[in-house]
Parts: C-alpha cells; sequence; structure tokens
C-alpha cells in the first residue's frame, strides 16, 4: 500500500479518477440511448421499433455505470455522497422516476397489448426527457456550487436543456450509424436539428464554470497553463467543425463514415469533461469539500480497489464483447 | 408525520417494490437455464416453448428490478447519509463488489441472453444464460451479506464514532449471512415455482392443452413441494440465530412481554404497546418455548427486558412485527398445503386433468411467494427498529435533514408510480399468458433442434 507513496493522497486520487470515468462512460453511452428515448415522437410508428430496437441489447448495461459512478461516490467519498444527494433531493427524484418509467416502458410497450403500446411510448419519451432534463440541471447546479439561488436554478435551467439537446444529438449520431434507408436520413435531419444544444451547452459549461470561482479562473487563465490547455478549445472547435460539415455530407450511398459523428460527439464529451474535472478538481463538493477530506479509510478503499483492478477490465472486456456480437445495423428484437 | 417516519415509510416502499422483482429474476434465471439445457438435451419444443413465455416474464421482471434498484443505491445518500458517513468503510466496500461483480455480469450477459440467440452460437447463449443466473446469485450474496451485518454486526472496530473494517472474513460470513442467504434463496425458489404453477394452472384453465404448460406446471408443483420443507426447516434455524443474536425481535415475533418460562405460542392476539400487554390471546400452551427451546420450561426473552431505566424504549414497535410474522408462516403453510396437495391430484390425475378446483387454487397463489417474501422483510427489518445497525447507529441518527414536506412529496410520488407499474406488470403477465393460450405463437424462428427440421429448414421453396 506505501509503494505508491502515500495511500491517504493517491488512494482518493485513484478514486476520483474511476468515479469520472465511470460518469464519463455514464454520460456518453447512457446519453445516446437516452437520446434515441429523446427522438421518439419524432420517429413514425415503423421507426419506433427500430429505434428501440437499435439501444435494446445495450440499455441495461449502459444504465449499471451510474449505479457505479454513484458507488464509487458512494464508497470512496461517503461525506460528499450525502451533501451532494441532499442537494439536488428534488432532481434526484424527477431523474429516477424518469429512468423507472423508461426502463419499464422498454419492456412494456413490446409486451402489453397493441392498444396500450402508444401510451408506453409516451411513457418512455417522458422517461428519457425527465431523466435527460433533470441531469442537466444537476450538471448546473454542481457547476453553480450546489446552493439554490435564482440565479443558480436559472443557469441549471439552461443546462438542462442543453443536455437534453445534446443527448437527442449523441442520440441521432448513433442512429446514423446504426440505422440505414429512410430511417437513416431522418436521423441526420435530427442532427443538424440537435448541434446547437451540443454547441452552446459545451459554450455555457466554458464560459460559466470559471466565473463562477476566483480559484478556477486563475486554474485557467493564467500562464503558462493558459498555453498548456488551449488543445482543449482548439480541439473541441475543432470538432465542431467537423461535426458541422460531416452531417451535412451524409448519409453517403456506401455508408462512410456513418459512425464519424457519433465517434466525435464521444470525444467532443470526453474533452468538455475533461475540462471540468480539471476545473473542479480537487474538490467533490465544489469550492467545499476536497476528495482528500471526504476520502474514507485507506484500508476500505484499498480492498475496493484491488475488486475492481481484476473486475474493471472484465466488465470492459464483456462490453467490448456485447457491442461486437451486437454490431451492426440495428434488426428487430426477437428472444429466439 | 416527521422527517424520519415519512423517509422509513419511503426507503420502505421502494426496497418493498424493489424486492418483488429481484425475487422472481433470481430463481427464474435458473429455471430458465434448466429448460434450456432440457431442450438442448432432449430437442423437445415443448422446453423451448417454457423457456421463450419465461424469458419474457424474466425480461419484464428484470428491468423493473433494475429500475428499482437504481432508486436505492441514490436513496442511501438523499435520505441516509448517517448510513454511509458511519459505517461507510463496510457498506462501501460491500456494495461496490455487488455492483462489479453481479450487477454488470447480469446487466450485459442480459443483452445477450435475450436477444442473442439468433446471433451467437448456442452454447454461447446457454453460457449467457448460466452468467445472468450466476450474476443475480452473486448480487443477492453481497446484498444479503451487507444486510445481515446490519443485523448481526462483526469484524469492526469505532474510531470517534465511525466504524472501520478489521477482519473482512468475519464481516462478510457474519452470524446471521448464511441463515439470511438460504433463507432469501429458497423464497426466491419457492415464488417462482408459485408463480410457474399458477400461470400455468390458469393457462390449463384456459383451455391451453399445449406440452410446455402442463411440463412448466409439473415444474412448479414438484419445485414448490420439494422447496417448502427446506424452507420451514431453514426459517426455522434462522429463528434460532436470531434469537442469539437480536432476542428483542423474536420478543416481539411472539409478542412476548415478560421473560419467563413456558411462553405460549400465539396464534392471534392484540399487541397494546400502551398496556404492555397483549389482548384477545390465543395461542399453544409453552408452544414459543418448545420452537426456541425445544423443552416447555425454556426461557424466552421479552420485551420489557429492553426499555431502559429512563423508560427509552430499545424494542420494535411489536404489532408491525407480530402481524407480519404470522403473514409469512401462514403464507408459508398455504404453501405446504397447496403443493403436497396438489402433488398429489397430479400424481393421481395427471398434469392435464387436475381438478379444477385444484387449479383455481394454484392460480389464486401465484404471487404468494411476494407476500410471504415482503411479510418475511418486514419481520427482520421493522424487528431490528430502532436499530438501522444492531448496536452500532439508530435509524434516527442516519436519516437526512431534509423538510418533512419534501419526503412526503416524493414519497406519493413514488407510491403512486410503484402502484401503476404493479398493475401494469401483473396484468402484462396475465395478457401474455392468454395471448400463449390462444395458440399465438412465442417466437418465430424454427429451431434446428432435431435432425428433422434442420432438413426442413434447407428445403427450398419455403
Amino acid at each position: 500500500m506505501e509503494t505508491f507513496g502515500d495511500p491517504a493522497i493517491w488512494l482518493p486520487w485513484t478514486f476520483a479518477a474511476l468515479m469520472g470515468l465511470s460518469i464519463l462512460i455514464y454520460v456518453i453511452l447512457d446519453g445516446f440511448d437516452l437520446g434515441v428515448g429523446l427522438l421518439m415522437p419524432l420517429a413514425n410508428e415503423e421507426e419506433k421499433d427500430r429505434l428501440v430496437a437499435s439501444i435494446g441489447p445495450f440499455w441495461d448495461a449502459n444504465e449499471t455505470w451510474l449505479v457505479l459512478a454513484i458507488g464509487l461516490l458512494l464508497v470512496a467519498f461517503p461525506p460528499a455522497h450525502g451533501i451532494i444527494l441532499t442537494a439536488l433531493y428534488l432532481p434526484v427524484f424527477i431523474m429516477l422516476v424518469g429512468l423507472i418509467l423508461r426502463g419499464v416502458s422498454f419492456e412494456f410497450r413490446a409486451k402489453a397489448p397493441a392498444s396500450q403500446k402508444t401510451r408506453w411510448n409516451a411513457a418512455f419519451f417522458a422517461g428519457s426527457l425527465m431523466a435527460s432534463m433533470s441531469q442537466g440541471f444537476m450538471l448546473g447546479m454542481y457547476i453553480m456550487g450546489l446552493t439554490w439561488t435564482l440565479s443558480h436554478v436559472a443557469f441549471a435551467l439552461l443546462t438542462a436543456v442543453f443536455l437534453t439537446v445534446g443527448y437527442s444529438f449523441i442520440g441521432a449520431a448513433w442512429l446514423i450509424g446504426k440505422t440505414e434507408g429512410a430511417l437513416q436520413a431522418h436521423a441526420v435531419r435530427w442532427a443538424r436539428g440537435g448541434i446547437w444544444g451540443l454547441i452552446l451547452g459545451v459554450g455555457a459549461i466554458s464560459l460559466a464554470t470559471p466565473f463562477v470561482s476566483a480559484r478556477i479562473f486563475d486554474k485557467w487563465f493564467s500562464l503558462p497553463e493558459f498555453l498548456y490547455l488551449s488543445p482543449l478549445p482548439i480541439l473541441s472547435g475543432a470538432l465542431i467543425v467537423y461535426l458541422w460539415w460531416q452531417i451535412r455530407q451524409l448519409p453517403r450511398s456506401d455508408d462512410r463514415m456513418s459512425w464519424g459523428p457519433f465517434a466525435a460527439a464521444i470525444l467532443l464529451f470526453a474533452l468538455a469533461f475533461g475540462g471540468m474535472a480539471y476545473s473542479f478538481y480537487p474538490y467533490v463538493v465544489p469550492e467545499q469539500i476536497t476528495i482528500y477530506d471526504a476520502a474514507a479509510a485507506p484500508e476500505s478503499l484499498f480492498i475496493i480497489l484491488i475488486g475492481t483492478l481484476f473486475v474493471l477490465p472484465a466488465i470492459l472486456g464483456y462490453t467490448v464483447l456485447s457491442y461486437y456480437i451486437f454490431r451492426g445495423k440495428a434488426t428487430e428484437l426477437r428472444y429466439d | 408525520m416527521d422527517t424520519l417516519l415519512l423517509s422509513r415509510i419511503q426507503f420502505g416502499a421502494n426496497i418493498s417494490f424493489h424486492i418483488l422483482f429481484p425475487t422472481i429474476t433470481i430463481a427464474l434465471g435458473w429455471v430458465l437455464l434448466f429448460f434450456k439445457l432440457r431442450f438442448n438435451a432432449t430437442g423437445d419444443q415443448k422446453w423451448m416453448d417454457a423457456y421463450l413465455f419465461w424469458v419474457k416474464v424474466f425480461a419484464l421482471s428484470f428491468a423493473m428490478g433494475v429500475v428499482s434498484g437504481i432508486t436505492m443505491s441514490f436513496q442511501f445518500g438523499t435520505n441516509w447519509p448517517g448510513f454511509m458517513e458511519t459505517v461507510g468503510n463496510v457498506a462501501g466496500p460491500l456494495l461496490a463488489y455487488e455492483v462489479m461483480t453481479a450487477f454488470f455480469l447480469e446487466a450485459v450477459f442480459l443483452g445477450i441472453m435475450l436477444f442473442g440467440a439468433s446471433r451467437v452460437k448456442r452454447w454461447v447463449h446457454t453460457l449467457a444464460t448460466f452468467l445472468v443466473a450466476f450474476g443475480t446469485t452473486m448480487s443477492t450474496f453481497w446484498i444479503i451479506v451487507l444486510n445481515s451485518w446490519m443485523h448481526t454486526p462483526q469484524g469492526y472496530e469505532l474510531r470517534d464514532g465511525v466504524v472501520f473494517a478489521t477482519d473482512w472474513w468475519e464481516i462478510i460470513f457474519n452470524p446471521s449471512m448464511p441463515y439470511r442467504f438460504v433463507h432469501m434463496l429458497l423464497a426466491s425458489g419457492l415464488t417462482v415455482a408459485f408463480l410457474i404453477a399458477g400461470i400455468s394452472a390458469l393457462r390449463l384453465l384456459w383451455g391451453d392443452r399445449a406440452e410446455s404448460v402442463k411440463s412448466t406446471l409439473r415444474f412448479g408443483v414438484v419445485t414448490g413441494a420439494l422447496l417448502i420443507p427446506l424452507q420451514i426447516l431453514a426459517g426455522d434455524l434462522h429463528g434460532l440465530n436470531t434469537l442469539e443474536h437480536q432476542p428483542a425481535k423474536v420478543a416481539a415475533m411472539e409478542g412476548n412481554w415478560e421473560t419467563g418460562p413456558n411462553v405460549p405460542l400465539l396464534l392471534f392476539a392484540l399487541p397494546d404497546e400502551e398496556a404492555r400487554e397483549n389482548r384477545f390471546e390465543i395461542g399453544i400452551p409453552s408452544g414459543a418455548s418448545l420452537i426456541l427451546k425445544h423443552k416447555p420450561e425454556g426461557v424466552v426473552p421479552g420485551l420489557n427486558d429492553f426499555v431502559a431505566e429512563d423508560g427509552t424504549v430499545m424494542h420494535p414497535r411489536v404489532a408491525p412485527v407480530f402481524f407480519s410474522f404470522r403473514v409469512m408462516v401462514g403464507t408459508g403453510i398455504a404453501m405446504l398445503l397447496l403443493s403436497w396437495g396438489g402433488l398429489y391430484l397430479m400424481r393421481r390425475y395427471g398434469a392435464g386433468e387436475m381438478p379444477r378446483l385444484s387449479l383455481y387454487a394454484f392460480s389464486a397463489m401465484s404471487f404468494s411467494g411476494w407476500i410471504a417474501t415482503l411479510a418475511g422483510w418486514y419481520t427482520t427489518e421493522i424487528g431490528r427498529q430502532p436499530w438501522l445497525v444492531q448496536g452500532v447507529l439508530t435509524t434516527k441518527e442516519a436519516v437526512a435533514d431534509v423538510p418533512a414536506g419534501m419526503v412526503l412529496g416524493t414519497l406519493l410520488g413514488y407510491l403512486a408510480i410503484y402502484a401503476a407499474l404493479i398493475v401494469a406488470y401483473i396484468a402484462v403477465i396475465t395478457y401474455l399468458a392468454r395471448k400463449a393460450s390462444r395458440g399465438e405463437p412465442l417466437g418465430s424462428r424454427v429451431h434446428p433442434a432435431s435432425g428433422e427440421a434442420e432438413v426442413a429448414m434447407l428445403q427450398p421453396g419455403e
């Protein structure tokens, strides 16, 4: 345990990194399947089944990353877990209701009598919307330091809308890769409609974060940090330009580059996330509690870490396996 | 109502709703593996029909379990921050292992199990089915470890009011864990046995004469009849374990106020918390002493031993524990009578020709496992009060400082959704059974089970 230096330093750091990684994977993976849910009302009846089929084998495992992220917060930083979640009591409730509605609608829409299908489709959309909006809201509140003032709530409502549109964009990008024909053409149109959410969302968060605290401002706008960090906004800008250009070229008749927008969107999410992580480090509760103060006992963290080192590669491995098995264009979902 | 009580009701509502679905999926995963292996071995289409019907129930139950499970993981933080702050060093790793070794396993391979049959080799699909069943069981293991540790904590030390783990072996294999784990697995097995028997009976009543229905009825009745005596034995052993570690809970279960010998086994009573006595007692003389100490003069602990000198009550409220225990035992006895009676009738008349009355009885008992499981959990969880972690942390110390109105609002929201979803769940299972009874196909693919089918598939012109 002492090999790497003081375990009270490197263990919290490792766990913060693991938690960050889980959140990022969650935002990307559940982001696209929430996004597909958000697009439901835009699709016609036949397309709706294909939309659901494109995420059917994956959504369950995608959501598990949220459980892992919140679990890591819970186990590695217990006091922070309590503070963050009690401060976000109401949006958490709305998100959970959304996730419940969405998860069960997946099953019910396929199994309930056909006359009820419209209702379950509506529940599927409503659940996706509630989950996306509340996640965006929580993101905004977190950036604003988890205090409920009018201006903070207003900012959080903005991020709620932007993240929701951003999710619908990555959902559309997923569909561009995962579908073909008329539906693919629709997905391209949806992506064109959703890209502004991505731009405004990334822009708003990037602009607002440094002005929340002088500490974060100095982390970004002092030399030489500013120069080292400059690739981050430049790369993000380049990705947005690429996305803008690419979705005006798609769909191509030979299906070339149909995964381009999805891959670029992933990178963009990752860059934005990296920027945020840099801003808030070392705090887990913004400007209040650092990861080092909130960390659980090193003995306990160490025993989780040992397991994680064995298990996480396995999880990643069979996740990749699952995406490999269900590779290619989405087909009808069936149990046999 | 105050925040504490509302938060308890909210957590109780969430966990009650949640446990319904794992109770089904834990055992149903293994049952599906069994159907699948039978099909692999015999090539008999009835096993594939059984698999295809019950895998739908499994998928639906699994989704309900996942979404309600996510809710649980947030509730620790939103409503019970004191829990993780005090015992996080023990609870944290256990929950982390649950998510990492079990949750991911089942969630990822579920996709392959449900939708991958046409995309992977048959053995890969069978393996995925096994991994899902194994994952749900592992999940149960870790959660039961944590829950049992909250009842019988050991392997830790307190430093400045915070729990630190000292011996993980002692924590995992804490005294009540093996009993609780076996008790829960058997409960799941029984719930599924009666669900399968009940739905199959319903389909027979609707005139469905399919071989697969007779086979699943046979399977449900035989499994139920085999498991129920084991469960009664496991429950009895668990009770003795509780007597040793949590006597206050046993005193509440028995409705016994004064410690003493020759304590009766109460069949009915109305515990009066104010007067600290029972009214309208009907009991079997020395019954409780016999069960708990195996002799009539055995001394059974009484609730009055758990009142502090200053009058602070350190035992649970008696009535909820007393009654839920009786509901659990009563349901268990009904299960015993029905499954053994059913076994006799089945041997005599055959699964397809059982008297209609018995089929009605099985249908009525379809969800009896839920009732028994919930009643059992209420007994043990309410029975632990006022403690959250026995002797370490009280429920009151752990609750979040959230306004009562907020908790009430979200509680009503959860209750409304849960009520609607339970209705929809039962309605859809009934609908699926109805649809299957009408002979609508369960799947669209022809299964190349035997050589004949394979040849048939190769015929041109189809």
